[in-house]
């Protein structure tokens, strides 16, 4: 017992090494998510008609298809094509993308419910539609966005994992490394099990406390 | 009446249609300042649309629409300042919902304006204190009774000091009991002398408040003419049933 025990602090920065690695893939994709969301969103909405065709298209691509399959297309297959992205970024890209055309149904989903009578009402007292835009709307949108772009936050980091397939040092890739050698796979696998546990509740709760403080009565928050 | 009153608003040959579907066809009015004016008529005969196109929500297709001398059709007419100009209650009082009701009132005279906060929070404060709501200006919307979201969307519209306010079916979405609190409001407003057009059905403020009632019908007006008039000598046909029907449902008693 206490043999185990002080084989996992031996072990242990090297799996936070590659927990640390798991934050900034999730980190990273979620803000290239975000940007591309963000801008799917609104030329969706707001765009010429062909652009908004376009970009459903889009969604409707990269909804459909699983995840190692983008990421081995982007790593493997590209090359093919004489582009050759190395494996991080092609992390980074596989899910941000990914990440983005469902980040783009939150925000959409957000700016469509608040309505047309938020924007009237900003004109009727004199304010332009992009003030409008800043101080009504999207003040709502993000309210509105937290609860779904915490629970997106969150599958992009349980989907991190798939940077493995790519090479890619992250917690389980530095896990199954101790285990070639130690050949304890269920006192690692369990320890990398309950860093993504913590991590995942980290975030969860950190979300939460973000929502909280933007409070406004009458506006649906989850629990 | 007073002797000589300039003309505040000029509706002229306003023309609106959505696609195929002519909601407004040649509307000509006149308003004078201090006019409490009521529109009434069928559903979907353009009231809406009207007081919509005065405020260019939804600009006219054809025709003119002058306030105060200035024509809001023309081009390169900065409409945001000409808005000022027009305070708009809606249906569904279209609060902003993530602002307190003093945030929802100061936030014109801060934005645009350009008031000093200090300042602007106590005009909002005064305004809402118009309305009997002093006592509420922490509170969101969602906090807030039908009643009392409505009274904070005429702060928010009065604040800004506008030459004519506009309300479109400012009670239709209010349970019965709440009204009256509105109706006194805007009572109070146009005994105040605040120049009004008002989409309602509301027969008891119409006949106790306004000067004069427009009937309109399919796009047009039909008649026009002092409650008196259209309510006991009507000279359409049409006016006189519609204002019977009208008075069955919502009471042409004094509220």
């Amino acid at each position: 017992m206490l043999e185990g025990i002080t084989f996992i602090i031996d072990n242990l920065p090297l799996l936070l090494k590659g927990a640390w690695v798991a934050v900034e893939i999730t980190v990273l994709s979620i803000l290239l998510g975000m940007v591309l969301g963000i801008f799917i969103a609104f030329f969706r909405l707001y765009g010429p008609k062909p652009v908004q065709k376009l970009l459903k298209f889009y969604e409707w691509v990269f909804r459909g298809l699983p995840i190692l399959v983008i990421l081995f297309l982007i790593y493997f297959g590209l090359p093919t094509l004489g582009l050759n992205i190395p494996a991080f970024i092609s992390v980074i890209l596989g899910l941000g993308l990914r990440s983005s055309a469902y980040q783009s149904q939150i925000y959409r989903g957000a700016i469509l419910s608040i309505g047309a009578e938020q924007m009237e009402a900003g004109l009727s007292i004199g304010l332009s539609r992009i003030r409008t835009l800043f101080f009504i709307i999207i003040p709502q949108a993000v309210r509105l966005s937290l609860p779904g772009f915490t629970n997106e936050f969150t599958i992009v980091l349980k989907d991190s994992p798939l940077a493995y397939a790519l090479g890619i040092a992250e917690l389980l890739k530095q896990g199954r490394n101790i285990i070639v050698t130690s050949f304890r796979p269920f006192l690692i696998y369990l320890t990398c099990a309950i860093i993504y546990f913590l991590l995942f509740h980290f975030f969860y709760y950190f979300f939460r406390k973000i929502t909280e403080r933007f409070k406004v009565p009458g506006y649906l928050i989850n629990k | 009446m007073s002797e000589k009153k300039e003309k505040l608003l000029q509706i002229k040959n306003v023309k609106k249609s959505f696609g195929k579907n002519t909601v407004l066809d040649g509307i000509n009015l006149d308003v004078y300042k201090g006019d409490v004016i009521v529109i009434i008529g069928p559903s979907g005969t353009g009231k809406s649309t009207l007081l919509r196109c005065i405020n260019m929500l939804n600009p006219p297709d054809e025709g003119n629409i002058l306030i105060d001398g200035t024509d809001i059709t023309g081009k390169g007419v900065d409409l945001h300042t000409e808005r000022l100009k027009v305070g708009m209650v809606f249906q569904h009082f279209a609060l902003f919902k993530h602002l307190k009701a003093i945030d929802n009132v100061a936030l014109g005279l801060i934005k645009v304006k350009k008031m000093k906060k200090k300042k602007a929070y106590e005009k909002a404060l005064r305004e809402l204190d118009r309305v009997g709501l002093a006592d509420h200006k922490e509170k969101y919307p969602a906090e807030l009774s039908g009643g009392q979201q409505q009274r904070v969307g005429i702060a928010r519209a009065l604040a800004l000091d506008p030459l004519l306010m506009l309300f479109d079916e400012p009670t239709s979405a209010l349970d019965p009991e709440l009204i009256g609190e509105v109706l006194m409001v805007m009572k109070q407003l146009a005994e105040d002398g605040m120049t009004m057009l008002c989409v309602t059905h509301e027969m008891g403020f119409a006949k106790s408040v306004s000067n004069e009632i427009v009937f309109m019908e399919e796009g047009n007006i039909v008649e026009k003419g002092e409650p008196n008039q259209m309510f006991n000598n009507p000279e359409h046909k049409r006016t006189k049933s519609f204002l019977h029907k009208i008075s069955e449902l919502y009471g042409g008693e004094e509220s």
